[in-house]
């Protein structure tokens, strides 16, 4: 599990000063994927970024699996976390089963271990066999993705950091990335911290969502059928928008956008 | 460093005198080869430290800058007294030197050209900085680095031969040679040697680019 104690992040001194993350306490439990949503410049990505310390806190403390990350040395935290990027920061040079087992071999695995374990994973993620010895820009952004996650999964780490992972494609594929990782996920169950501007994509994903508000302030955590049910404030309410829960027998079931036409998308007979 | 005896250039003519052309010649690439990889190796550690430093660089780039103004001659001279008179070796300094306004520059724009989400995704996965270096942003700028490096070569084949000013330099020991006995088949010889020496360097340069950046090379199927 992930653990935010009081963690603080800002940039500059004096005037300059700005907070990017302002005293944020949060936990991720064990198999649970928390998302994180909040406008740009609402410190979701700095958050994301300081749980592998690529970004070092100003003040407060963070834990993986009850370790003070400070405590460690970076890049060993860091093998020990999957990560995954938007537009998959795939590495051009390397064919897809290399960069899959970028970590594994960082690890020290030999490389007949690492590619029996780069082809599991490409199968898992519903990558081809025929993909392995092509290069990045011979991929899809779809497939790209899948590399992506499938890298960040080669180790077996507990806990996986995905920075709006599917923001990087077209809304159908987007959509199918999305029910996959779903069901990877009921299968791994990895603590999962997951970073969208898509509000659609944190409700479909998250167990809970944390919005954040400007400045990097927590505006509210919670899952998302509460958040929809009970938004804590206006701004959350703003954020969230014209989404609305359905309800069958008293229980949430699903939810519905309602958003008008305008005027000049006209008008259509109901159909009988 | 030299052979015992070089072989000397006799009459006027052509025939008789290949064994003197394949001589310097060989002699030649042997200089060029060993200038450009002291060049790189001493390119590649100071364009690390460009990369992490965000002062180094421009003065590492005033630097090589200066070393390229100072005329040869003069280099060839504050080099003697460290390395010899009576050698090539203050030639093949001197050439070293002249590369690294070439191949720094060209391997540091071709690090920072490394698209940013490499590098975080590099640094996520628990990269340490040396290692990401070596197996991520030098493979990388690897196309930036080959144009760098078919320059510095040829640069350098040609500006060997500027060690005929002080009756050295391999091919400009014919020049040299040929400028003080007034022989100009040994000048037009020597001269189209380098030519030939240079285009050669080139191709196996580009050739050898080619093979090691396949990535580059592959067919765009993106959707």
């Amino acid at each position: 599990m992930i653990e935010l104690d009081h963690v603080t992040k800002s940039f500059g001194d004096g005037a300059d000063k700005t907070v990017a993350v302002d005293d944020l306490s949060l936990s991720v439990a064990a198999g649970e994927i928390v998302a994180l949503v909040g406008s740009s410049g609402s410190g979701k990505t700095t958050t994301l970024r300081m749980i592998n310390r690529l970004i070092e806190p100003t003040t407060g403390t963070i834990t993986v699996d009850g370790r003070d990350v400070s405590t460690l040395p970076a890049h060993e935290l860091r093998r020990d976390i999957g990560y995954v990027i938007q537009q998959a920061g795939l590495f051009p040079h390397r064919t897809v089963l290399a960069n899959i087992s970028t970590v594994p071999r960082l690890l020290g695995w030999d490389k007949k271990r690492s590619t029996t374990r780069a082809r599991e994973l490409m199968e898992l993620v519903g990558l081809d066999p025929s993909m392995a010895d092509r290069y990045p820009a011979q991929l899809s952004g779809g497939q790209q993705q899948r590399v992506g996650v499938a890298r960040a999964l080669a180790a077996d780490p507990p806990v996986l950091l995905m920075d709006e992972p599917f923001g990087a494609v077209d809304p159908i594929v987007r959509a199918q990335l999305q029910r996959e990782f779903a069901r990877l996920q009921r299968e791994l169950a990895k603590t999962v911290v997951f970073v969208t501007h898509d509000v659609d994509e944190a409700i479909v994903l998250g167990d809970r969502i944390a919005v954040l508000g400007h400045g990097g302030r927590l505006a509210q955590i919670a899952t998302p059928a509460e958040l929809l049910a009970a938004p804590a404030s206006a701004f959350v309410a703003d954020f969230l928008g014209p989404r609305a829960l359905q309800y069958d027998g008293g229980v949430a079931v699903g939810y519905r956008i309602d958003t008008s036409f305008a005027i000049a998308a006209g008008r259509a007979e109901a159909p009988r | 460093m030299l052979a015992a005896s070089p072989p000397q250039w006799n009459g006027r003519q052509l025939s008789g005198n290949w064994d003197v052309i394949w001589y310097y010649t060989a002699l030649h690439a042997r200089y060029t080869v060993i200038a450009v990889t002291l060049g790189l190796v001493l390119a590649v550690p100071l364009a690390y430290v460009a990369t992490r430093r965000r002062v180094a660089y421009p003065v590492l780039l005033a630097a090589t800058n200066i070393i390229y103004a100072i005329p040869a001659l003069t280099l060839f001279a504050l080099l003697s007294p460290w390395l010899g008179y009576l050698n090539d070796k203050p030639i093949i300094v001197a050439m070293a030197l002249y590369t690294l306004v070439i191949l720094v520059r060209n391997i540091v724009e071709g690090i920072r050209a490394v698209p940013e989400p490499v590098i975080r995704a590099a640094d996520g996965m628990g990269y340490r900085p040396m290692r990401r270096f070596v197996a991520v942003e030098l493979p990388l700028a690897l196309p930036g680095i080959v144009a760098g490096l078919r320059l510095a070569t040829v640069s350098t084949v040609s500006l060997i031969s500027v060690g005929a000013v002080i009756g050295r330099g391999a091919l400009g020991k014919m020049f040299s040679d040929g400028y003080q006995r007034r022989i100009a088949v040994e000048l037009w010889s020597a001269m189209f040697a380098v030519i030939a020496l240079a285009l050669l360097f080139d191709v196996v340069i580009y050739a050898a680019g080619r093979l090691a950046t396949p990535w580059t090379r592959v067919r765009s199927a993106r959707a």
